[in-house]
């Protein structure tokens, strides 16, 4: 009764006192009107709980939803999650865990400590030392020593300066920022603050790309809760540093990235990246010293400072100290954001976290780094993850896209995809990337279609390298990557498609057959029944047939034949 | 603002949170990152937060957080219980989550067909100590 009244339903649901439910060995039981459901109570649990839910449950829910009566014991504890466990959260320690738009969850959860700290205990070169020795490095892809930059930034004597943290995160697949961004802000922008404090600057600009609309948000509510707090603006936690923090939302332009396209954009020019030197400590935003780090580097910079060097060095290799979070996608099993130790092989980061590759297929590649990146095959599995190791294989960390692929995706086609990304991205400004792009994409689409030469894979290696070596600005100079990493490890399958006319991933429908293997085929009759355009015929017992006429190419035979029989 | 006025805004917000724990405060995150929001988790939010109205329910709260990481379990909530492990729910839709609400928020009963897992990723933890 006392369940009824804590739900205000006494006047609505009588408590009748009954006969045996006949299920003795479930113990007590209670019968639900007028549905007639019996349900059973645990003796282990709390009755008037347990009534409250069931009652509630029926009486309230337009769904009538089913209790549940399977014990807590049944579901995994965290630890005995693979995607879970393996993962070493620094960065997104408040993942999920805290409301940004509330400033004292995060002060709670040790926030602003280390701007605290920062301010009263330390002065600027003891930060720079701190950071120098963590080990830090730039985690936009480059791997910059963050702690060099910072110091080579305060070395410069012309005032004000700036700190510019880069949200424009353009990279297909890459999507840790976008989340660091809405689910933990303001550690961004403490490590800003404390970036601030080091250099000597007194104004921050946040470069966010305006498909990030909540991250904007979220963004800007923290700064204005920030402000309200005194945690920025001016004579903050009254030790007289001024320090205040602006957004600035991009226009979607993947250039814009790069360090000095993206300060010319905050200029209001238009964004485009120039010849260095001067570098952008030295001369950035308004021809100013300027700090540019990634959003990751920054939520860095407080766990480093309030939890010290040493701590963050337990973390990874020696060269490539802390964490790295990777977004993951393609054919795994777990698409998600992970945070792992570098060092760690890419194995572990595919199957342990990932928990292999998605249904039946085979793991194939992994292209790491996005559109700047290369692909790493099976025989680069055990390698582990760190800025100098990817290098030397030919691809690169990057931002920290993983997207995985597995037997049914052409290399090839992979490699058009990026490219076509690189070449809508160009600029413009420089000619091998502008042109020399294009034509590696018509190459690339010629052979798709099934008029390559052999002559072209040469062309295609040659333009290449003509393009990293001569372009202007780093995108121009990684974007023939993807090319050359699929020529280096998949060149037998440009080959197919080059001398056999074949697609050997059955992914090219131009140099598909949609022709029946009669070694193959079964006569089932499987691929007749899926045809959408009913371009195939079957009778019982006989070989279907395609009709090329109506065929439209869908490949929704080849996804339903169990034999392999449609090349 | 000052170092003392920081410790004494964690030790509120601390204790505010133990009391509430102590008077069986649930709390329910929705997780509501811009891809649980694509994967609808705007719409468990909306449906819970209507049947707490409905129910006039006070020793409840809901919170909306961010991402949690497990993109392919999304829509995703995490529901505390005072004194018990926290459990994460995934592949979560908006009646799913409200059998959720009524077993596991209401009833103490852990929703154990939806449920992924108990406990909090390492360093996560609850402010309650437990």
């Amino acid at each position: 009764m006392k369940a009824l009244y804590q739900l205000s339903l006494a006047d609505k649901v009588e408590l009748v006192e009954t006969d045996c439910l006949i299920s003795c060995q479930e113990g007590p039981s209670i019968m639900l009107l007028p549905s007639g459901r019996v349900a059973q109570v645990n003796p282990g649990h709390n009755f008037t709980a347990w009534l409250i839910a069931n009652i509630a449950a029926l009486y309230h829910s337009p769904h009538r939803p089913s209790i549940s009566l399977r014990g807590d014991a049944e579901i995994p504890p965290i630890e005995q999650m693979g995607f879970f466990s393996k993962q070493e959260l620094v960065v997104m320690r408040n993942r999920g865990h805290i409301d940004a738009e509330n400033i004292e969850e995060y002060i709670a959860h040790d926030g602003y400590m280390a701007l605290y700290k920062v301010l009263t205990a330390l002065e600027p070169e003891d930060v720079i030392k701190e950071i120098k020795s963590s080990g830090l490095r730039g985690r936009g892809g480059a791997g910059f020593p963050t702690g060099l930059k910072w110091e080579e930034t305060r070395g410069y004597k012309t005032n004000p300066k700036y700190v510019i943290c880069n949200g424009d995160e353009g990279d297909p697949g890459a999507f840790m920022d976008r989340s660091l961004m809405e689910s933990d802000p303001h550690a961004i922008i403490e490590g800003m603050a404390i970036c601030g404090y080091a250099i000597g600057a007194p104004q921050g600009y946040i470069y966010v790309r305006a498909e990030y609309p909540l991250a904007v948000k979220m963004l800007q509510t923290a700064i204005d809760n920030a402000v309200k707090k005194n945690l920025l603006g001016r004579n903050i936690m009254k030790s007289g540093f001024n320090f205040n923090i602006g957004i600035y939302p991009g226009a979607g332009a993947f250039v814009c990235g790069e360090s000095t396209a993206l300060m010319f954009s905050i200029e209001g020019k238009r964004g485009m990246p120039r010849i260095k030197p001067p570098r952008s400590a030295e001369a950035g935003l308004w021809e100013k010293p300027t700090c540019l780090n990634n959003v990751e580097t920054f939520a860095n910079i407080p766990q480093i400072i309030r939890r010290g060097a040493d701590w963050f060095k337990s973390f990874g290799t020696p060269e490539s100290t802390g964490t790295k979070v990777f977004s993951m996608s393609g054919a795994v099993r777990n698409v998600g954001l992970v945070e792992v130790p570098m060092g760690i092989t890419v194995r572990s980061l595919i199957f342990d976290i990932g928990g292999g590759i998605k249904g039946n297929a085979k793991f194939k590649a992994v292209q790491l780094g996005g559109p700047s990146g290369g692909c790493l095959t099976e025989e680069h599995l055990d390698i582990p993850i760190t800025f100098d190791s990817l290098q030397n294989v030919g691809s690169m960390m990057g931002s920290g896209g993983v997207v995985v692929m597995d037997d049914t995706n052409c290399m090839v086609d992979v490699a058009r995809f990026f490219t076509q990304f690189s070449v809508d991205e160009s600029c413009g400004k420089c000619v091998p990337c502008r042109t020399g792009l294009s034509v590696i994409l018509s190459i690339l689409e010629k052979i798709i279609m099934g008029n390559g030469v052999p002559e072209d894979l040469h062309e295609l290696e040659t333009l290449a390298l003509h393009i990293q070596k001569t372009s202007h600005c780093g995108l121009g100079q990684a974007a023939p990557n993807p090319v050359l990493s699929t020529l280096r490890y998949f060149r037998h399958e440009y080959e197919a498609h080059i001398y056999d006319k074949r697609c050997p991933a059955l992914v090219c429908t131009d140099l598909i057959h949609f022709e029946i293997n009669a070694d193959n085929c079964k006569k089932c009759g499987l691929c007749a029944k899926v045809c959408p355009a009913g371009a195939i015929s079957w009778q019982k017992k006989e070989m279907p047939v395609i009709d090329k006429i109506i065929c439209t190419k869908c490949k929704s035979c080849i996804r339903a034949c169990k034999f392999e029989a449609i090349y | 603002m000052t170092g003392q006025d920081l410790i004494k805004i964690k030790k509120q917000y601390v204790d505010r949170v133990k009391s509430e724990a102590k008077s069986g405060f649930v709390t329910v995150d929705v997780h509501m990152g811009t891809c649980g929001i694509a994967a609808g988790s705007q719409k468990i939010f909306d449906a819970i937060e209507k049947e707490m109205e409905k129910l006039e329910a006070k020793n409840i709260k809901i919170r909306s957080t961010g991402c949690a990481g497990f993109c392919s379990m999304e829509p995703m909530i995490t529901v505390h219980v005072p004194g018990k492990p926290s459990v994460k729910y995934g592949k979560l839709d908006a009646k799913k989550a409200l059998e959720i609400f009524y077993s596991h928020v209401l009833g103490g009963h852990v929703k154990a067909d939806y449920a992924m897992s108990q406990g909090l990723e390492k360093p996560q933890h609850r402010l309650t100590g437990k």
